[in-house]
């Protein structure tokens, strides 16, 4: 990692994290080229939905939201689950979380710019996006969830890229950022973070019309799998940045992390328990959509398979993370946190979004199956998500890691 | 239905528009000089051709369409406006002579819908007459009415079949038929994020489809299956589409924008029936004022056993069954 010596100026720090972002050795331009290709690809599928509408994905009248809108479900968590890291490092002042919350920071500004993509890439009318805009257009605030959706995640983005970006341009020149200036504002995120998942997970509870969201546990459920899934993720982000780089985390953060994972998981099992028994105790009418998820309904089974391996699998690696048979060896762990956050993604997005939706209001059962245009382009936005998280990181260790080699 | 004038105009057919008014014609030419103004000064050069003076003008009109205002913010000049750019787009892109109106709700009315459903025998004509009223994407075979054929012993469309495809009536069978009721509490109009529908005085719901930006919550929220995406472009046969239109009602739809029964807004402020009232060969269907304690909706509504659907959801729509 290059470590020249600090420059002053605003345009010198845009440069270097231009300079450090496009230099690099082999195998990370191979890495780079792969995000350019997943997001060239992602561009060009979605050439096609620009042209012929929404025809070109999976979706129809009953199944009207699909694959976009539930990676974009999933994704809020993952970037609210940032907090997890922000909360011990700012609040109880653990050193140790102190020196990785910045990739956390990392990871929730590019899971949101995924957010704000999947949002725009499912609808129908892009152009009109401006429609949104409050001032200039109509925002429907705050009679639809929606509208406060779009203020939650544009303010928690914000948030975590104005907080970081301030830390770090003062580190990159040298001098130590004013906490008290800060401050403040971390403190918002955390009750942000908070907020970003309760309004996505009352944009669907708050459908009476639908039955398997109209449930008040659906809130608390998705912040207890996003507390799981997120730190998963970012275990694996510190393990690679651990391997690859010279900025060497320490095993003390991997074990709070799991401690982290394994009382989420925990708990989001429980509920998930929880709402399985009340769908199938006393089965209801309420309950038809349940059953198209769990058993299949009149033949349409395409969701079953799915989320058994998706529950089986979140089991599994729930119990390798709690009982941790490899006494902390990471070639167990990772792998497990690896599982745990696919599992998770399996189940809150597809397995929550799609079911919703079927049957119909009207009780007519189809299957949902996302097109080579929607896994396309969900391909770019991951990549293009990637891409993000990369750069920031990129630009934030080596800064952190100049910063610290100057005070010592 | 003397309105339903796809009759004889052959496709390219090059008829004069009929004058309505003095006063929107005037408003036209007066776009329509402003549009290629400001087209001329957007290329930065005099148009020299009429073929590049009508690709200017289509470029000028598109733009000004696409910052225009929500219908509701729009003051009558405005609403004048913008339909007549929208039936010069016609015209210039599909030699279409549209009629759009933008005409108000009626004073006193509430409009309310009935259906009986001991006489209806499932020969959809109103879901035909709808498909041909409301220009409704023929390739998509998009409906605002769906026909379930029922056991007895139900009163739950979600229990009936409505993909049936063969005579009617069946012994032992009756028909329910749903579209989007209306509701006072409409749970699609608090989730649209653009508040680009709404419910206007008369009780119909609308959309202004140039104001939606398709994301579809309005879908998810409706507990009846009351609304349609537009997938794709609408396709309609030229020769097929319904010429009079309302700027909220029958207007063709744009690619990736929600649309949905609109109690024939066109036909129903003028005083006439929704289609699929005066299609109906059984006459299972009541629409009418329910301000007025003389129509027939009131007298079935208080001389019948009547029910709604879905009463739990507290949504209180305007569309009743009833049983004779």
């Amino acid at each position: 990692m290059k470590s020249t010596t600090p420059r002053q100026g605003l345009m010198a720090f845009v440069q270097d994290v231009i300079i450090w972002n496009t230099t690099g050795g082999f195998g990370l331009q191979v890495y780079r080229g792969l995000l350019v290709l997943g997001m060239a690809t992602g561009i060009f599928a979605y050439s096609f939905q620009a042209r012929f509408g929404l025809s070109v994905t999976g979706m129809n009248d009953i199944v009207s939201w699909g694959f976009y809108i539930s990676n974009f479900t999933f994704l809020v968590g993952v970037a609210a689950a940032a907090v997890m890291l922000i909360l011990p490092a700012y609040i109880f002042h653990d050193p140790d979380f102190h020196r990785v919350v910045i990739i956390g920071e990392g990871v929730a500004v590019g899971a949101l710019v995924m957010c704000l993509s999947f949002i725009m890439v499912d609808l129908g009318g892009p152009l009109q996006a401006w429609h949104l805009i409050p001032g200039i257009g109509q925002f429907n605030f705050p009679s639809s969830i929606l509208a406060w959706d779009v203020l939650v995640l544009n303010g928690y983005l914000l948030l975590n890229g104005l907080v970081p970006l301030y830390i770090l341009y003062n580190h990159y020149q040298g001098r130590k950022a004013d906490e008290k200036k800060y401050r403040p504002f971390v403190f918002l995120s955390i009750f942000w973070a908070f907020s970003i998942h309760m309004v996505t997970a009352f944009l669907y509870q708050g459908l009476p019309a639908r039955p398997f969201w109209n449930n008040p546990l659906m809130g608390p459920r998705f912040l207890a799998s996003a507390f799981a899934a997120g730190p998963a993720l970012i275990t694996l982000a510190l393990a690679i940045i651990h391997h690859i780089t010279d900025y060497k985390i320490d095993q003390k953060i991997f074990k709070k992390l799991r401690l982290i994972i394994v009382v989420s998981a925990i708990i989001n099992l429980i509920m998930l328990f929880s709402e399985i028994f009340k769908e199938f105790y006393f089965p209801t009418h309420h309950s038809v959509s349940a059953t198209y998820l769990f058993f299949g309904l009149h033949g349409h089974t395409s969701l079953v398979p799915w989320i058994w391996t998706s529950i089986s699998v979140n089991i599994v690696s729930t119990l390798v993370l709690a009982f941790n048979p490899g006494k902390d060896n990471p070639k167990v762990l990772l792998p497990a946190s690896g599982f745990l956050f696919v599992a998770i993604w399996m189940e809150k997005g597809i397995g929550l979004i799609v079911p919703g939706l079927i049957p119909s209001p009207l009780g007519e059962v189809v299957d949902y199956l996302p097109t080579w245009v929607e896994l396309c382009v969900t391909l770019g936005i991951f990549s293009l998500g990637l891409t993000v998280v990369t750069w920031l990181i990129r630009a934030a260790l080596i800064i952190e890691d100049r910063y610290e080699k100057l005070l010592s | 239905m003397s309105n339903r004038k796809k009759t004889d105009d052959a496709p390219g057919n090059d008829t004069t528009l009929p004058v309505q008014n003095s006063r929107r014609n005037f408003l036209k030419g007066l776009s329509i000089a402003a549009a290629a103004c400001s087209a001329s000064l957007a290329t930065g050069c005099l148009p020299t051709t009429a073929r590049a003076a009508e690709s200017g003008e289509q470029f000028a009109l598109q733009w000004q369409e696409y910052f225009k205002k929500h219908y509701r913010l729009m003051t009558q000049k405005e609403k004048d406006e913008t339909v007549a750019r929208l039936e010069r787009q016609a015209k210039l892109q599909s030699g279409l002579d549209l009629q759009i109106s933008t005409q108000a709700p009626r004073e006193n009315v509430l409009y309310g819908y009935a259906f009986n459903i001991t006489r209806c025998e499932g020969f959809m004509e109103c879901v035909a007459a709808c498909i041909k009223e409301n220009n409704l994407d023929r390739k998509a075979k998009t409906q605002y009415i769906r026909v379930f054929e029922m056991e007895p012993g139900q009163l739950d469309p979600g229990t009936g079949d409505g993909k049936y495809f063969h005579e009617v009536p069946v012994d032992n069978k009756f028909y329910m038929a749903v579209q989007c009721f209306h509701c006072e509490k409409a749970p699609c109009i608090k989730a649209c994020p653009t508040k680009a529908t709404w419910r206007e005085p008369d009780g119909i719901v609308v959309v202004d489809y140039d104001w939606c930006i398709g994301c579809r919550y309005c879908q998810a929220a409706c507990p009846y299956f009351g609304r349609r995406f537009n997938w794709a472009k609408p396709s309609i046969p030229k020769e097929e589409i319904n010429r009079k239109q309302h700027y909220l009602g029958n207007r063709i739809r744009p690619m990736g924008k929600m649309e949905k029964c609109t109690f024939c807004i066109q036909r129903t402020r003028e005083g006439k029936l929704p289609a699929c009232v005066e299609a109906c060969p059984t006459g299972s269907r009541v629409f009418g004022n329910l301000l007025d304690p003389e129509s027939e909706i009131r007298f079935v509504l208080k001389n019948k056993k009547v029910f709604r659907m879905k009463e739990d959801l507290g949504t209180d729509p305007k569309f009743w069954y009833f049983i004779d």
